[in-house]
């Protein structure tokens, strides 16, 4: 077989491994948005139990497991010097998702400790702001895998990340409003707004995030 | 074998060592110096496929240097060598990227003034011809591929790993085909002035097969070339490599293999006599520049997307090359010519 530097790899068979490590990562990624929609679900419905407890746990595994994927795939490409031309893009890349998996976890453990105390009333805004903040990664996702495969329909798939970024900003400012003009202790209300803030935070990333993906396409693209 | 002719033949074998020391990183070196591809590995393909082209395919263009000036004294092939060997040396530290095929053919014509003999002007018309066609049929083919390449990239939605190691395999493949095109095109700038005098005699192998006294020469100046790449290639390419860093490598493989597709042209006897066969025009036998044959391809696609990066300066410069080239050489052969003449007393033309 061939020997390339610093490699005995046999020519495909790395790039496969490396290519499942890859959708591995993203689809982390995408599991843990759809496990944190199911566990803000399951605090405003007060189960709070082990089962709750049971899945951040889980996020926190795959969270891990995340951060050896990644690993995996910086050694990789840096020893056998796979694409010389976008590898720093790709691992730019795979550390701010990274990133995305910690804001999500990050999020989990505040329900967790800090128990923000949300009224009934906004139940229903909340829910509808963490479905368009995992629907803005989820796309993100999209936007990542076709990076990789279809560089052509990266700017379609980002500009849909861009649309999800300004409704959960418009669901936010609305959902922030409501809470400081109700009748909530100031404390409260502070604390509330720190969590809608948090998780509209994870769609400005995705959108910066997708912005990045844009400038990485044209570069692979010329 | 007489000192005197291994003298003599170092001449050539020096120019051979100095065009795989410099051409092989036309070849390989966006491959080697962008880390695609180890040098050991790029150096030993070079080698094999750059001998390979010499030997099996080497005639042709030697036969066309041949007709511009039968040099038949050893004194004489030396000289001209000698001069290209010179003028290479001195405009490349000028910094033109001129090649040692223009050299050649300079010292060639020194010779024939020198010696009074007849230039046939068809075939130095040829040749010049030939030297302009080089680049731009490089850039033509370099778009034609470098638009399908993107057409299948594109379409194949291809995961941009597996891209990396198809294209690293294309690289080498093209690589490959590349040193084969070089050796059979180039090993007349190297060889070729000796040809008419080879001190070599025919070996025959079998009753089928005779390893003529041309194959052998051109044996020991692709063995020269393949020393140049292993011995100071290494340095060139990388410098190549990080000049164009800004070509992907699939844009590198197109240039490369469009390069190759040019001197694979301008030295296929197979190919020429298929299309005279068919009653077409067919592709004259002349040595061109490798060098120029990779600027052309870059300048091709360069234009394909909208020509802003191109630097026609380099452009400007080639077409400087092929006039100050030759000319400067001639000069300088016919000094050498005068001096071994006149102060070694050495036969230059019988």
């Amino acid at each position: 077989m061939f020997y390339f530097k610093n490699s005995k790899l046999s020519l495909f068979g790395n790039s496969k491994n490396l290519e499942k490590d890859i959708d591995e990562f993203v689809s982390i990624l995408s599991e843990v948005g759809l496990s944190f929609k199911l566990i803000v679900k399951d605090f405003l419905s007060n189960a709070t139990g082990e089962n709750f407890e049971q899945r951040i746990e889980k996020i926190t595994a795959k969270e891990s497991r995340a951060d050896t994927v990644v690993k995996q795939i910086e050694y990789a490409l840096y020893e056998e010097t796979l694409i010389p031309d976008a590898r720093s893009d790709v691992l730019r890349l795979l550390e701010h998702l990274d990133e995305v998996i910690g804001m999500y976890q990050g999020n989990c453990y505040r329900f967790s400790i800090q128990r923000p105390d949300f009224p009934q009333e906004f139940h229903a805004d909340l829910l509808s702001l963490t479905d368009t903040a995992v629907d803005c990664v989820e796309t993100l996702c999209l936007t990542v895998r076709s990076f990789f495969r279809d560089v052509r329909s990266v700017r379609d798939n980002a500009h849909k990340v861009t649309f999800y970024e300004k409704e959960s900003d418009i669901k936010s400012s609305d959902l922030a409003r409501r809470i400081f003009s109700s009748n909530l202790n100031l404390d409260q209300k502070m604390h509330l707004r720190y969590f809608v803030e948090k998780i509209d935070g994870i769609c400005d990333r995705a959108e910066d995030i997708a912005d990045e993906l844009i400038i990485y396409a044209i570069k692979r693209s010329v | 074998m007489e000192l005197t002719i291994i003298l003599f033949l170092f001449g050539g074998l020096f120019l051979g060592w100095s065009l795989g020391a410099n051409d092989a990183a036309n070849v390989f070196g966006t491959a080697v110096g962008t880390r695609m591809i180890n040098f050991k590995t790029a150096a030993l393909v070079c080698s094999i496929f750059v001998v390979l082209g010499s030997v099996i395919s080497g005639a042709g263009t030697t036969e066309t240097i041949a007709k511009l000036g039968a040099i038949n004294a050893l004194p004489g092939a030396f000289a001209c060598c000698l001069a290209a060997g010179s003028s290479v040396y001195l405009m490349t530290k000028a910094g033109l990227p001129v090649s040692t095929t223009q050299a050649i053919v300079g010292a060639i014509i020194g010779w024939n003034f020198f010696t009074s003999s007849k230039i046939d002007y068809s075939v130095l018309t040829t040749i010049l011809a030939t030297w302009v066609l080089c680049p731009i049929l490089a850039g033509v083919i370099a778009i034609g591929i470098f638009t399908l390449v993107k057409k299948i990239v594109f379409n194949s939605k291809i995961h941009i790993l597996r891209l990396d190691a198809y294209t690293r395999l294309a690289l080498l493949l093209a690589g490959a085909f590349g040193s084969y095109s070089l050796g059979a095109n180039n090993i007349a700038n190297v060889m070729g002035v000796f040809v008419n005098i080879s001190p070599f005699t025919d070996i025959e192998i079998t009753s089928f097969f005779t390893f003529t006294s041309t194959e052998q020469l051109f044996l020991l100046g692709g063995l020269a070339i393949a020393v140049g790449v292993f011995t100071y290639s290494k340095k060139v390419m990388f410098t190549v490599g990080n000049d164009l860093l800004k070509i992907s490598p699939l844009s590198a493989f197109v240039i490369v293999l469009s390069h190759s597709i040019v001197l694979f042209l301008f030295a296929s006897e197979g190919l020429s006599n298929f299309l005279t066969s068919m009653n077409l025009p067919s592709i004259p036998l002349v040595p061109v520049s490798s060098s120029q044959a990779i600027v052309g391809g870059v300048i091709g696609i360069g234009l394909l997307k909208g020509g802003k990066e191109v630097k026609w300066s380099i452009a400007g410069r080639i077409a400087l090359g092929w006039v100050v080239l030759p000319i400067l050489t001639m000069v300088i052969a016919v000094f050498y010519l005068y001096i071994l003449k006149n102060m070694f007393d050495l036969k230059v033309v019988f």
